[in-house]
């Protein structure tokens, strides 16, 4: 999937402005406005609230409301990569909690956190519907079934290459 | 000679398990041997611990091996070139497998079969046979599906037919179909391996549903877990348009329908239907009290179907072969086959579909060959976060609505997660509370404070603080949310927590039945 964190834009009103205009006209397009701008600044820029209020008739504080509801926006960039953890019941029954804590543990960062060197943010995802294939995880987008130790070992060392 | 025809699964669950790698690696070795191939990335036929599962077109039909890693596909391809001849991967044609000998397809029959990204594929497979017979009797298509039995399959279990009939008896200058594709529950993954599998059954349904009950606009909000799916559906829109089965002129009839893909944000509570419309319209999704019914009062205040994904796929054939056909399989007033998905710790985990009146037990043991880890059996959850924990002693349970209902449970979207004896069921119940706290939308105060509280409470019962006492909180607790929550995400948390809390005890720190007799 294309969903390179790599491909980040610095913040950009002009481009904010394109993007939320481009789904003007359309019906219920708050959320598709939000990701539209998180897939290309990484989260969701402060000053993009005021501006997504105009342009839908709303108050800050509905747009506000909305972005902080939903888990998936981000209010700050994360890290280089992004590494996922699903932490629901199917993984738990084939030891993801146990996978989880070795991350945190490697890490030394609890889920939810960036690594100081702005290397990875590692956090929980409730389920990625793998659960045939447990545990599971996402890398930067990329799926990974059957995670073990040596494999989530792996995907910590890709991390900070 | 013709161009060898090799299937590598594009699912999400084979391709987390290194099917593009194995795909990558057949082309670069048929490159090194001077073979021409045909690479069909098809869904995933549901044996999951066989994927990747690799097929090859033959004179025999499909031959499958599975699961194959990048290091075996020169072997694998050897043995394709052979025509589909021996190697230690090889499962043979994959509908004689046991797995699938037991199943009654009829959502997934094409799941795996077909090319997800050809119309054409698809045509030759019996699609587009049920919106064809549906546009020949327009009015008859509401009472098909309500004589056909079909309950949501969401979890709620609503008759399907009677849903459509509300909306299209009602008067509105619009109307929507909305499809419920956000898949949160653990253990469920019917709805993703279907869009990504066979996307234009659940096209073809939500037509049907438009021209039943007179909704030109479709959407289907996927959940932004599923970027695999997403994709999928897209290009079978853009392939569903320009081939002329959706838009301006369905299949050339008078009637307009068009459908557009919502992506979910992260949110569980959305899977609930209203939450889900409030999102849908740009909202935080927050559960809208009911009445009115989204069927009259839905998205943006418009007549509304809500339907779950595998209630939608289910129309076309039901359309096609007939109400009678499908409400022949099933027991009591569970008719048809429910898609269910085997997780968790489990040796043979999968896509089982199946018409309804298995027991738990054969699902578990039987089908899907016990633990994984080799451990005995200790607990399943049924129907998700929401669901009951049941033991073995509970194994006889038919897969039906009331008779789980009847027995403290529920079968959801029928996910089925497996544990074994290494789990806590104390921590399993604390989860299901934390759970909640951390997905409740906030509007109601049982959902809300209740399940903060109950993590606390069960904490103290863990502890062994005050523990009779704690109990007959948690209790107390859980009687106030099932009957005082707005939802189902409230109302249904008691159940995994009072289901751990009555059938393991002994993990709640109280003495075990054995010690408790002597």
């Amino acid at each position: 999937m294309t969903m390179r964190i790599g491909a980040r834009q610095p913040w950009d009103a002009q481009l904010a402005t394109e993007l939320i205009g481009a789904h003007l006209g359309g019906e219920g397009i708050l959320l598709p406005i939000l990701h539209d701008l998180q897939s290309t600044f990484g989260y969701i820029p402060e000053p993009t609230v005021p501006m997504i209020a105009d342009a839908l008739n709303l108050s800050r504080a509905e747009v506000h409301g909305v972005v902080t509801f939903y888990h998936d926006f981000r209010h700050e960039p994360a890290g280089r990569h992004v590494l996922k953890l699903c932490r629901a019941e199917a993984c738990q029954s084939c030891g993801g909690d146990e996978l989880a804590a070795r991350a945190e543990s490697l890490l030394g960062i609890k889920l939810g956190d960036t690594t100081a060197n702005g290397s990875v943010t590692v956090e929980a995802v409730y389920c990625l519907g793998l659960c045939a294939t447990a545990p599971s995880a996402m890398f930067d987008g990329r799926l990974v079934g059957r995670l073990d130790p040596a494999k989530l070992d792996g995907l910590l060392a890709e991390a900070e290459r | 000679m013709s161009a060898l025809r090799i299937y590598v699964p594009g699912d999400a669950a084979a391709v987390a398990c290194g099917a593009d790698d194995v795909a990558l690696a057949f082309a670069a070795a048929a490159r090194k041997r001077n073979v021409a191939i045909e690479m069909i990335r098809n869904g995933s036929r549901g044996m999951l611990w066989l994927e990747p599962m690799a097929e090859v077109a033959t004179r025999r039909g499909r031959i499958a091996y599975g699961p194959v890693t990048p290091t075996d596909v020169d072997g694998v391809l050897e043995a394709m070139i052979a025509d589909g001849g021996p190697h230690p991967l090889c499962i043979g044609v994959p509908d004689e497998h046991p797995f699938m000998q037991k199943q009654t397809r009829l959502t997934f029959a094409r799941c795996g079969v077909v090319d997800p990204r050809s119309l054409d594929d698809y045509r030759a497979h019996g699609g587009y046979a049920g919106l064809a017979r549906a546009l020949e009797k327009t009015g008859e298509i509401v009472d098909v599906v309500t004589r056909s039995g079909l309950r949501g399959r969401g979890g709620a279990g609503f008759p399907t037919g009677i849903k459509w009939k509300t909306v299209a008896e009602a008067k509105a200058d619009r109307k929507y179909i909305v499809c419920n594709a956000d898949e949160g529950d653990s253990g469920t993954f019917a709805d993703r391996m279907i869009m990504e599998g066979d996307p234009f059954v659940l096209i073809e349904g939500m037509t049907i549903a438009g021209i039943a009950v007179g909704a030109t606009k479709g959407y289907i909000y996927v959940r932004s877990e599923y970027p695999h799916a997403i994709a999928v559906l897209n290009d079978a829109l853009h392939m569903a348009r320009r081939g002329g089965v959706l838009g301006g002129s369905v299949m050339g009839s008078s009637f307009a329908f068009d459908i557009e893909v919502r992506v979910g944000a992260g949110a569980y509570v959305c899977g609930e239907e209203t939450a889900l419309l409030d999102s849908l319209e740009g909202k935080r999704g927050v559960v809208r009290a009911k009445p009115p019914l989204p069927a009259h009062k839905g998205l943006f205040g418009r007549p509304t179907v809500i339907n779950n994904v595998l209630s939608l796929a289910a129309v076309p054939l039901i359309m096609d072969k007939g109400a009678e056909f499908y409400r022949d399989f099933g027991i009591g007033r569970s008719r048809g086959t429910m898609p269910i998905q085997l997780a968790g710790n489990i040796k043979h985990g999968g896509l089982f579909e199946v018409a309804f009146g298995i027991t738990l037990g054969e699902l578990v043991d039987d089908i899907g060959g016990g633990t994984l880890s080799g451990r005995p059996v200790k607990a399943v959850q049924v129907g998700g976060p929401l669901g009951a924990y049941f033991p073995r002693a509970l194994f006889d349970t038919p897969f039906d609505y009331e008779a789980f209902a009847a027995r403290g449970g529920l079968i959801g979207h029928g996910g089925i997660v497996v544990f074994d004896d290494g789990v806590d069921m104390a921590r399993q119940a604390r989860f299901a509370m934390a759970f909640c706290a951390v997905e409740s939308c906030g509007k109601c105060t049982p959902c809300r404070i209740g399940s903060t509280r109950g993590v606390e409470t069960v904490d103290r019962i863990i502890a062994g603080i005050e523990r009779a006492k704690n109990l007959d909180v948690l209790t107390d607790l859980c009687n106030t949310m099932k009957f005082g929550s707005l939802c189902a995400l409230g109302g249904f948390t008691p159940y995994p927590v009072m289901s751990a809390l009555t059938h393991f005890p002994e993990d709640f720190g109280a003495p075990t039945r054995l010690e408790a007799a002597e």
